[in-house]
């Protein structure tokens, strides 16, 4: 009897490992830069071609470091929350302007908005490659020392902001540099 | 008419479909040796918006970007090595076909073995198991018994 239950036991592992992979988005891929100092960088920003915006900008604070573009149409649908996020004040968001032309860029964020301290303006994609972006929008969580300490693929959603980024922003904002 | 223009269509169509980006890169090498590894190179790594293509045959922007930026370590003299380590600093080991042999990976490498072994193992029991059955000493006398019944009925023959 035992004898006829081992593949049916093996047959049920089986199907919960497989379950288990149901529910996961193999198109996320975890990022090595984790708990890593930011990539250093110096862009010319989107809206004044004359300063710049840098790494060491995004020091001394915690901050958000949101990877967009013009030609993104899943950016449009995370813009609102950022435009929210924004007016409370709560943290300083900053904006790379991934692989856009400047106009299109400029056009964006006068139609629906500039959430961001300023955009550094990416137009090679050579920072995003340097931030391994391989899917905008992408959303960095940073701390003051400037170490990443969360990623975010794609859209951030209500339910993303409220479970993972805020409370972890809380967390970073109460420990001292 | 009509059955003349559909195959013609699946034609250009599988033409077009099948033609390989890594055939038209413009990358240029004066050194053979430096293209060879470009290419190698570009077939180990795995594109990441198109998950199951190479950087070679992938036509996502970031991958003409990707293969820009191997063109460029390659001709400054990078050796693989380093330019494979760029690429997973930045993007992690699953920038590779190949995942690197390490803890949370040994179960993936050695899987294969793990099952052949498992499958090599109960072959044998069940085998050992058919060669030897026991037999009670009733059915041995049965089947003495019936051995000796026909030793006679061919005997009498």
């Amino acid at each position: 009897m035992t004898q006829k239950l081992i593949p049916l036991a093996i047959f049920l592992i089986l199907i919960v490992f497989l379950g288990i992979g149901l529910t996961r988005d193999p198109s996320l891929v975890p990022s090595p830069l984790i708990d890593k100092q930011l990539p250093e960088f110096s862009l010319e920003q989107v809206k004044n071609m004359d300063k710049t915006l840098s790494s060491i900008d995004l020091l001394g604070q915690v901050s958000l470091l949101n990877v967009w573009a013009s030609w993104c149409l899943a950016c449009r649908s995370e813009h609102p929350l950022f435009m929210e996020l924004a007016h409370s004040g709560l943290i300083d968001i900053y904006g790379l302007n991934y692989k856009d032309q400047r106009e299109d860029a400029l056009r964006w964020l006068d139609l629906y908005g500039d959430p961001y301290i300023t955009s550094g303006h990416d137009d090679t994609g050579k920072i995003g490659i340097e931030y391994g972006v391989y899917g905008v929008p992408e959303t960095f969580v940073i701390d003051k020392k400037g170490i990443i300490r969360y990623k975010h693929v794609g859209p951030v959603t209500d339910e993303i902001l409220e479970k993972k980024i805020l409370p972890l922003i809380e967390r970073l904002k109460a420990t001292p540099i | 008419m009509r059955t003349g223009i559909l195959p013609v269509f699946f034609f250009l169509l599988f033409t077009f479909v099948s033609n390989s980006h890594a055939a038209d890169l413009p990358f240029e090498f004066s050194d053979p040796v430096q293209e060879d590894r470009f290419k190698g190179l570009l077939e180990e790594l795995r594109c990441l918006v198109c998950q199951n293509q190479s950087l070679a045959d992938s036509s996502a922007d970031l991958a003409q970007d990707l293969r820009q930026e191997v063109y460029r370590m390659v001709i400054e003299g990078d050796n693989n090595e380093e330019i494979v380590n760029y690429l997973v600093a930045r993007y992690g080991d699953f920038i590779l076909y190949r995942p690197p042999l390490k803890p949370s990976t040994y179960l993936l490498w050695s899987g294969p073995v793990i099952f052949l072994i498992i499958a090599v193992f109960i072959a044998i029991s069940t085998i050992r198991k058919k060669k030897y059955t026991e037999l009670s000493q009733k059915e041995q006398q049965l089947a003495s018994q019936l051995l000796n019944k026909t030793e006679e009925e061919s005997d009498q023959e």
